[in-house]
């Protein structure tokens, strides 16, 4: 391991000014759970490590009438012991219980495995569903994109020089909504997803008549992806069992997957289509209260 | 501050381990891991994978449980820590867990003890009647190769009864 030096500001520009001066050479450190494994195997040549835990808006968790406000160091197990965050947002609740076991819990951010831009990561495409936006501090100030536009490529993001990600912004969802997060793995707990399916629903009043929806989908691309067209065809259609199949059609037909260790890419497309059936269902369950 | 060979300085941390504060000269780079084991002399703690993977180097930072290995020792200046030789009471009595853990032979080489009974013991201080269910998720991510768990999970409900 390269050995570095340990940096903890207290404010976002001594932090970007840190960044700044490494470049390449310098990363965020949230949690750890993937950056000092990553420096470890030689992934990274560091010569400073952030720690940017010290800063207040890193840390923050707040539920306004506008959303949630999710610091980007923010562990999950803050997330899933907010009774408020359990209600509004069950698809980030899904992906924050499921990463890892209780010990990376206390320390894993959602905000770092979005920072860590795996295609395979747990935590992005719950948020996606959930619209969030990424909150982005860099030399140039402070800039918001929405998730779906943050990953450029496998552990590549569209991160600029001296930039980071602050913190997500999620809007508060409409009374008739629900998300879930599914993935398969071959053991019940504790790895790394060979697919992954996050969905959401908002109904109508009724009930009868899905509004909107949306679609993400894990380790089937070099970054995950939304599948705008198979959540967009839901919009209008009752919550029946045809819909529901169709979206898992194209959402199979919106993924490029690979062959590797975990699946062949006909296996994941098949687990894409079986789990957006099973996470819309899973959603309007939610939606329906 | 003194320069190592590598070039970085060394840092002082002063964390509290065990309700004893701590000031300890450890590499910026160093895992809270290390800084237990090679700084404090605190050996109870154990190093498996070194990855986050095995648990066995869990201790209580500021009372939940995390893998010391994905840690840095920096992180843990002003902090508190909890390790191995923290859970008994006093020099005279094990703890519970550890009791029941002689008791139901729920170890055999040793190497994750540490860890499992740090995880339990942050479990039962939170929850102390929980499900088999629970103790099984909750011990997830404390791998122990000789046992095949049930005898750990039977020692963590004896010494929750």
């Amino acid at each position: 391991m390269h050995p570095f030096r340990y940096v903890a500001p207290t404010t976002i520009d001594e932090a970007v000014a840190v960044l700044a001066e490494h470049g390449e050479r310098a990363r965020p450190l949230a949690g750890g759970t993937d950056l000092l494994v990553q420096t470890r195997t030689g992934r990274f040549d560091l010569d400073a490590v952030v720690d940017i835990k010290r800063i207040p808006e890193l840390t923050t968790l707040s539920l306004s009438p506008d959303g949630l406000t999710l610091g980007a160091a923010v562990p999950c197990y803050q997330i899933y012991e907010s009774e408020e965050v359990v209600r509004a947002y069950p698809g980030l609740i899904d992906a924050a219980s499921l990463i890892g076991g209780i010990q990376i819990q206390s320390r894993a951010s959602i905000g770092g495995n979005l920072s860590n831009a795996s295609p395979s990561a747990d935590g992005i495409g719950p948020l996606i569903v959930h619209y969030a936006q990424a909150n982005i501090a860099g030399p140039s100030g402070q800039r918001s994109i929405p998730v779906e536009d943050f990953c450029a490529g496998p552990g590549r993001s569209v991160l600029g020089h001296g930039e980071f990600l602050v913190s997500l912004t999620i809007p508060l969802p409409p009374s008739s909504f629900g998300a879930a997060y599914q993935r398969f793995i071959p053991r019940n707990e504790m790895d790394i997803a060979v697919a992954g399916v996050a969905s959401s629903v908002s109904l109508n009043g009724a009930g009868d008549r899905i509004e909107s929806a949306r679609i993400a989908l894990a380790a089937v691309g070099p970054t995950p992806i939304l599948a705008l067209e198979a959540g967009n065809a839901l919009a209008g259609k009752a919550p029946i069992a045809e819909a529901l199949a169709e979206a898992g059609d194209a959402a199979a037909s919106a993924c490029s997957p690979i062959d590797d260790m975990r699946g062949d890419a006909d296996y994941r497309r098949e687990l894409v289509r079986v789990l957006t059936r099973r996470t819309l269902t899973a959603a309007l369950e939610r939606a329906r209260g | 501050m003194t320069q190592n060979a590598s070039g970085t300085q060394k840092v002082v941390v002063s964390p509290t381990i065990n309700g004893q504060r701590y000031d300890l000269l450890i590499d910026p780079y160093q895992s809270l891991l290390d800084t237990l084991r090679e700084a404090a002399g605190l050996t109870g703690t154990k190093e498996g994978c070194n990855d986050g993977n095995c648990g066995a180097c869990t201790v209580m930072l500021d009372g939940r449980i995390v893998d010391s290995c994905l840690v840095l020792g920096a992180e843990a200046d002003g902090h508190e820590v909890t390790t191995v030789e923290g859970i008994a009471p006093d020099g005279e009595h094990l703890h519970p867990l550890q009791q029941a853990f002689l008791e139901e032979a729920a170890l055999q080489c040793g190497i994750c003890t540490p860890g499992f009974l740090v995880s339990a013991k942050a479990l039962l201080d939170s929850e102390p009647k929980p499900s088999e269910e629970r103790i099984r998720l909750w011990l997830a991510g404390n791998l122990c190769r000789c046992t095949g768990y049930d005898k750990i999970v039977r020692a963590v409900q004896k010494a929750s009864e």
